[in-house]
């Protein structure tokens, strides 16, 4: 049985740093490349994109980067998980061969595609047979928004990347795979694990879960000691050496920057966590408190003793609709008397808004450098007399878009008809903006059946 | 403790405050370190204890209540509080944080990622 497998991660979401996958691939030896793209609403703007193309709908940025490793990769043997097809793994896939023809690797590669998540042409059949597909955090039943639905997906599991690889695909590209999956993947393909090992698939999920948001587990946006942190610039993006007996080091390659220590691990450990006993993923549910950390190496640490309880019988479906419109306008106020005149300022912009009779679901307003971030924790003690400047935010939130619209043209006159010493208007006016708002549901798991294609280049 | 250089803040009558005002107080920074994230409407911090002997000083004295009245008026719903003494770390769920949260927010900070920084401002007890 292999001893131990080496998965490198390189994305942490889509629009993260172009050269961190180049940097893993050729940095060090890994196994595997594992890149998440998928954030809730990317599905929405995904299926637009399909919409309009029916060539489109995946993460682009992903053909042109396979042209860059592709070579390297065929080269070394590292095989690529990564759900970058979105609501079109079948034409990424299609993409990434072609790339691969072009490249004189035909017959050198095999691609595997994960499909099966996408639930929107079924939705009204789920709904008649009686799935309500309620709001997670409301309750409320889908019907309430059917009609604005633009996309649905369920999050599937390791389970079709295991298959996929099983059947000698050296990339799998996939639909809405959850982030953790694509990590355990290659350790249940690698170890041969059962699919009710539970312990070890919480092994690997806790993985997952530390390398999916990239180098924010090596040091970036780490608050511990951040002064000290070095070499940001040159940051090395995380990668799992995985055992079959469930244990695993979080390390990095050497020569990069960043850190890896027990502070900053667990910074990634606690991000976005729900209850720490029962993270629940279509694979199993994870303990985080049974995590035992040592720091083994420079740079490197362990994970040991991770416990795990059976996967649950629902999976969560991850819904888009639309929601209505917003618009977030700006001006920024010079000493003296900066934020008095953001104040001044925000006053005045409220009262012509009133007078127009424009109705909102809601107006934020923020003063920035003042109490953005912490609210009325960081001005109770008083704000400074002598700020240099102060910029004003105010965001506004509707269901039809002509009051966001009418507010997007408040925002210049200000410039001239209130207070003084005012600028920052360069980016124009604001831009009306829809809002895709996301709606999570379970849905049981004998409903969804994840398809695995393998093709050959 | 850690000495780091935070300057006093001027107040808006003039005087100046700041921990030396606080007797038998610390900042929270002082004693942990924090992350933050969202799930939807719900804004998560991980505390960590910066020394282990400060992780049960945490759970005695950052309880749920205390957070929810630190929080109080910026958040509409409870504070949850989980504790993971493996890893010397509470994880607090500040649900209705987030003014719907995700895309429908129109706070700067719509995904909570430094609501962290805002529980450290808490005012705790010296550890012994």
């Amino acid at each position: 049985m292999t001893q131990t497998v080496r998965i490198a991660a390189g994305q942490g979401f889509w629009g993260d740093w172009l050269e961190a996958p180049v940097r893993q691939v050729t940095g060090g030896p890994v196994d595997y490349l594992m890149m998440d793209y998928l954030a809730e609403v990317t599905m929405s703007i995904m299926q637009k994109q399909k919409s309009r193309d029916p060539l489109l709908g995946y993460a682009k940025d992903f053909v042109p980067l396979m042209e860059r490793i592709l070579p390297t990769l065929a080269q070394r043997g590292i095989k690529v998980t990564t759900n970058a097809g979105g609501v079109n793994p079948r034409a990424c896939a299609e993409a990434v061969a072609a790339l691969a023809r072009r490249l004189g690797l035909a017959g050198k590669l095999t691609i595997g595609v994960v499909s099966g998540d996408d639930l929107l042409g079924r939705l009204d059949d789920l709904l008649a047979r009686g799935h309500g597909l309620k709001n997670l955090d409301t309750g409320r039943p889908l019907g309430d928004v059917r009609d604005r639905v633009q996309s649905a997906n369920a999050y599937l599991g390791a389970t079709p990347v295991v298959e996929a690889l099983g059947r000698g695909a050296d990339i799998v590209i996939t639909g809405r795979v959850t982030d953790t999956g694509l990590t355990l993947g290659p350790m249940m393909h690698a170890f041969g694990w059962r699919r009710d090992a539970w312990d070890l698939l919480a092994a690997g999920t806790v993985a997952g879960h530390t390398i999916e948001c990239g180098a924010q587990c090596t040091g970036g946006n780490c608050l511990v000691d951040w002064e000290r942190v070095p070499d940001l610039a040159n940051v090395g993006y995380p990668i799992v050496e995985a055992r079959p007996d469930g244990s695993f080091d979080v390390t990095k390659h050497p020569g990069t920057g960043g850190r890896v220590t027990v502070a900053g691990v667990t910074e990634q450990l606690v991000y976005e966590m729900g209850d720490p006993r029962a993270y629940i993923t279509p694979d199993c549910v994870a303990d985080f408190t049974t995590i035992q950390l040592t720091q083994v190496g420079k740079d490197r640490v362990r994970f040991a003793g991770i416990k795990g309880r059976s996967a649950t019988d629902k999976l969560k479906v991850s819904i888009a609709y639309g929601y209505g419109y917003k618009a977030v306008g700006t001006l920024v106020y010079a000493w003296p008397d900066a934020y008095a005149k953001a104040r001044r300022a925000d006053q005045v912009l409220r009262r012509r808004l009133a007078d127009l009779g424009l109705e909102f679901e809601a107006i934020v307003t923020e003063f920035v450098g003042v109490d953005a971030t912490h609210g009325r924790l960081a001005s109770a003690a008083g704000v400074p007399v002598d700020l240099p400047e102060v910029q004003l935010r105010v965001g506004v939130r509707a269901r039809e878009l002509a009051p966001v619209e009418r507010f997007t043209r408040e925002i210049a006159p200000l410039i001239l008809n209130g207070p003084p010493s005012v600028t920052g208007f360069a980016g124009g006016r604001p831009k009306p903006e829809e809002i895709v708002a996301y709606w999570p549901a379970l849905i049981d798991k004998r409903e969804v059946q994840p398809c695995v294609d393998v093709v050959a280049v | 403790m850690r000495g780091r250089g935070r300057g006093l803040r001027e107040a808006s009558d003039g005087r100046t405050v700041g921990p030396s005002d606080r007797k038998g107080k610390v900042l929270l920074l002082d004693l942990a370190h924090a992350r933050s994230g969202d799930k939807g409407d719900t804004a998560n911090v991980g505390l960590i204890a910066r020394k282990p002997e400060y992780y049960a000083h945490l759970v005695k004295h950052v309880t749920a209540a205390r957070v929810a009245r630190h929080f109080k008026g910026m958040i509409t719903g409870p504070v949850e509080r989980f504790e993971l003494p493996n890893l010397r770390a509470l994880n607090f769920l500040l649900h209705g944080a987030l003014d719907g949260g995700g895309t429908i927010s129109l706070k700067t900070d719509a995904q909570g990622k430094v609501f962290s920084t805002a529980l450290l401002r808490m005012m705790v007890e010296v550890p012994r």
